[in-house]
């Protein structure tokens, strides 16, 4: 396969002759993929690679004007590929578990662990982490919006990735992360408010 | 339902580290490849991009691909 500079491979993909250089770019992912999923996946893995890589090429030609050049044109494939392939595995893996079965909307939630309920359940906790946990829980049913509240449980308790988390309730994963951000931020301000600082929150937890 | 008590304590310590501004996984996408190509040149990518890879030390699904993209390059080289 011919070495090709950025612009050799925009040019190739981008000629009437493109079908040399996208059986190359074809090679190039389907390497890289069956690489990265070999020590993932086991059994014969080629006919999903080589879908994973046609369905990414496809992605590749008609997202060619949003490539930017800040790193080789292949890196920039390669990633698309993975996404590709990993966005799939995900959905698979994690299709029969549903948000429904996760986080029941109907039935009167209470988040409080038994071992906050039950003084006795967890002797070694201090009296500092105690009253942490009941603030955070306390601030989590108060300040949050259900929908902060739901993908907030469902993501951190590592029900679903984020990604099939947000494909079952309708956005995607950036928005979903934007959401659970906005959700932490507002929890920091206000457990500031209440007049602990991260610090305190770290030193009571961060070496758990 | 009910939250398992290190759930709750995953969240406390993702809550204290909140930052004001963390980039989301379409901005991490952007500029996986060329944190990736600096990390294979022996650059140091935390220190070049650090909202990167805050946001890769918190998202696990973008980890997984930063992971795959880097098995993928090495493939190739």
């Amino acid at each position: 396969m011919p070495e090709r500079t950025n612009a050799e491979w925009l040019a190739d993909l981008r000629g009437p002759e493109n079908q040399q250089a996208i059986t190359d770019l074809r090679v190039v992912l389907i390497r890289g993929l069956s690489y990265s999923l070999s020590t993932r996946l086991r059994g014969d893995i080629d006919t999903l690679v080589e879908d994973f890589a046609q369905e990414a090429l496809l992605k590749i030609l008609n997202n060619l004007d949003t490539f930017r050049g800040e790193s080789k044109l292949t890196t920039w494939a390669q990633k698309i590929a993975v996404r590709v392939a990993y966005s799939e595995l995900r959905r698979k893996r994690w299709q029969d578990i549903s948000i429904q079965d996760l986080y029941p909307e109907d039935s009167g939630i209470d988040y409080t662990p038994a071992v906050l309920t039950d003084p006795g359940a967890n002797p070694e906790m201090s009296v500092t982490q105690r009253n942490i946990l009941e603030m955070v829980l306390r601030l989590i049913q108060e300040k949050l919006t259900e929908k902060q509240r739901q993908a907030m449980i469902i993501v951190m308790s590592g029900g679903l990735p984020l990604e099939e988390a947000a494909r079952q309730m309708g956005t995607n994963r950036n928005a979903l992360y934007k959401l659970i951000h906005d959700a932490r931020k507002r929890l920091k301000e206000e457990i500031e408010a209440e007049g602990l600082s991260a610090d305190d929150l770290l030193a009571a937890f961060g070496s758990i | 339902m009910e939250l398992k008590l290190d759930v709750l304590k995953k969240m406390v310590r993702s809550i204290a580290t909140t930052a004001p501004h963390e980039i989301g996984c379409d901005e991490c996408f952007n500029e996986i490849d060329r944190f990736v190509e600096l990390e294979l040149q022996g650059k140091k990518p935390a220190e070049a991009m650090p909202l990167v890879q805050a946001h890769l030390d918190r998202c696990m699904n973008c980890r997984e691909e930063y992971e795959a993209l880097l098995d993928a390059i090495k493939a190739c080289q």
